[in-house]
């Protein structure tokens, strides 16, 4: 029997109703493969309240590794735990998910455990009983597909890449032992300064309102965060390297081939002119719509919908059409 | 203070990619080459770490054929001391990276080990985090800037949601991105000066990928290019498409 480790960030995350994209993706090869899925929670005291549910993507049992002292994401202490869990458990296949947690906390896992890793798999296909990963490279120019000749085979998986199952039994929860040691520790997390205001990130969010220089300055933002307001609590804003280059924006919003690949369900390019780099980043997005004064604009040629026009008249006007039809905030 | 800096050769973002007869490789004729640009941020963070502490030595380490002795040139022109040529082949595999490179680390066995968050052709963003597991040091990644703090650096991550800070022991490994080191100009001095600075050649010791490439393909063209209208009275017609057509809102 083929064991699939799928490591779970947060069981609050999504309503059960909705699943989980890891597990669930994890049990769509398990089906292939003839194996059986276990998802690992890993995280302070009472972090997997609700684990059970989890069983609903596909999961049959759910590993959770709670203490106090790990409450916060660190690297060394989750790298241990996840790494024993692994090892212990015999997984010949492990998911983590492709966020700035996973993709830190993925290749310490993989060097403990002496195995290669892929990171930001966006599609993960089995033939032969040989599994083969999707990534995309050169920031998504280019696609490439990927095996790993190595025991356990590990990969973290790109957000929105995957679809969510739900609607299978309930889970065993069974609980680790941990006895975490910072003083092993070399990280010292000393702080956590959040910046985003409970704004999505622009890599997580399912809907992206993105600013480039023809937005004129940093003062003209709300007209973006309005629009972005307007599009609900899944939106989060974006922004091209001009416009981080001029500091009107902070470098965790670029998006592009040196900022973040982002793959929404819908990427609204405001006063953008789609450099190369740019479009390295967000041509996977689902649905694409520029709003630009020039007709000739880059961007155009990826957009699925184009408005030739100036931002500061669109904007306003698209806003107040969202606006009116009232998402959920 | 000993710093190394893992730098990769990469093709220049503005390249237009094309895959190779074979399928699974990129076809690089004619392709215009430069440092991996997160890698450039490593090293003026280097650079600027030694200017803070006004002492030490910097050297830059790739691995990659004869024509990354090019990109080596360029660190020493920024102000880098040496540098060392692995002579091999990079794969997507950053464990087999991270133990090539480990070799260095080891004999080196600098104060500081700086590399780029990702490089811009394979994006696998795992070398350093594995090259300091392999060696036992500590690690932070996505690191915009950093200071030395007494005997430990004290690092500013840039992470989901957020700004992180974090303390390491000398010897740490950080990954940097973009955020305070805008890398420097080269100066003619500080081509001319790099003319007389050694760049050391040696075999990349044997390390095999298990991480094979079956192929690489481009993305399926987007068929975009459908103007709505122009000016805000587009809008109306805008909003129906993305509900009744595209479904996204
Ligand atoms: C090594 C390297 C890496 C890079 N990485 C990235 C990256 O990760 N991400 C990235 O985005 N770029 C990246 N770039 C930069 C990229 O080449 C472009 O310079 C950048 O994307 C341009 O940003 P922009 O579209 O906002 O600005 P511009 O190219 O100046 O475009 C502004 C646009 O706004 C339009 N406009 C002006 N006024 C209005 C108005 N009132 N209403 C509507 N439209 C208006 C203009 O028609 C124009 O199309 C990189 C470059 C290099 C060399
Ligand atoms: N061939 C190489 N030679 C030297 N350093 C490398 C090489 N490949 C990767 N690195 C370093 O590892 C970082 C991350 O690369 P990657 O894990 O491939 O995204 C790069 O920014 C470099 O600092």
């Amino acid at each position: 029997m083929t064991k699939v480790l799928a490591l779970v960030e947060d069981t609050t995350a999504h309503p059960p109703a909705e699943g989980d994209e890891v597990v669930s993706a994890a049990s769509r090869m398990a089906a292939e493969l003839g194996g059986e899925v276990h998802a690992l929670v890993v995280g302070g005291l009472g972090v997997a309240s609700g684990g059970e549910s989890l069983g609903s993507s596909g999961a049959r049992v759910v590993k959770v590794a709670a203490h106090p002292l790990l409450e916060a994401y660190h690297p060394d202490g989750y790298a241990e735990v996840v790494t024993r869990v692994v090892r212990d458990g015999g997984y010949a296949h492990v998911f983590m998910p492709a966020s700035d947690r996973g993709r830190d906390l993925a290749p310490r896992v993989a060097a403990r455990l002496d195995v290669p890793l892929a990171q930001d798999v966006t599609a993960v296909s089995v033939s032969a009983g040989v599994v083969e990963f999707t990534r995309p490279i050169y920031a998504g120019k280019a696609i490439a597909r990927v095996t790993i000749d190595a025991h356990p085979c590990m990969a973290t998986l790109r957000r929105s890449s995957f679809s969510s199952t739900a609607g299978g039994p309930s889970a065993t929860v069974e609980s680790i032992e941990v006895d975490p040691d910072p003083a092993r520790w070399p990280t010292e997390v000393e702080s956590f300064e959040a910046t985003t205001g409970g704004i999505p990130d622009v890599a997580q969010a399912s809907i992206v309102v993105s600013g480039g220089r023809g937005m004129k300055g940093p003062e003209n933002w709300h007209l973006l965060e309005e629009l972005r307001s307007a599009l609900g609590r899944e939106a989060g804003l974006g922004a091209s390297r001009a416009v981080v280059d001029a500091g009107w924006r902070p470098h965790g919003e670029q998006v592009g081939q040196t900022g973040k690949t982002v793959s929404p369900r819908l990427y609204l390019a405001i006063a953008i002119s789609g450099a190369i780099q740019h479009l390295a980043g967000m041509r996977t997005s689902g649905t694409i719509v520029a709003i630009n004064r020039d007709p000739e604009a880059p961007i155009f040629k990826v957009a699925d919908y184009g408005i030739v026009g100036d931002a500061f008249e669109v904007v306003p006007r698209l806003t107040e059409e969202i606006g009116g039809l009232g998402l959920p905030g | 203070m000993k710093i190394v800096v893992c730098i990769k050769r990469v093709p220049d973002t503005e390249t237009r990619i094309r895959v190779s007869d074979d399928g699974r490789s990129i076809d690089t004729s004619g392709v215009k080459f430069v440092t991996s640009p997160y890698d450039e941020f490593a090293l003026e963070a280097a650079l600027r770490t030694r200017e803070d502490t006004g002492e030490g030595e910097i050297v830059a380490v790739t691995i990659g054929d004869d024509d990354s002795r090019e990109n080596l040139r360029n660190a020493l022109a920024m102000g880098v001391d040496r540098g060392i040529l692995l002579e091999g082949r990079t794969t997507h595999d950053g464990l087999a990276t991270a133990r090539c490179l480990s070799t260095i680390v080891e004999e080196l066995d600098p104060d500081l080990v700086l590399l780029g968050v990702k490089a811009v052709d394979d994006d696998q963003q795992q070398t350093g985090p594995m090259l300091a597991t392999l060696q036992g040091r500590g690690c932070a990644t996505g690191v915009s800037e950093f200071r030395l703090d007494g005997d430990a650096f004290v690092c500013r991550r840039e992470v989901e949601g957020g700004r992180e800070t974090v303390r390491l022991a000398r010897g740490a490994v950080l990954t940097i991105t973009k955020g305070a080191y805008e890398p420097r100009h080269t100066s003619l001095k500080g081509i001319m000066a790099a003319r007389k600075k050694p760049i050391e050649s040696r075999p990349a010791p044997d390390s095999t990928s298990r991480l094979e490439v079956r192929s690489i393909e481009l993305p399926p063209e987007r068929e975009g290019g459908r103007i709505v209208g122009e000016g805000p009275d587009a809008v109306p017609e805008l909003v129906r498409l993305l509900r009744e057509e595209a479904e996204v809102i």
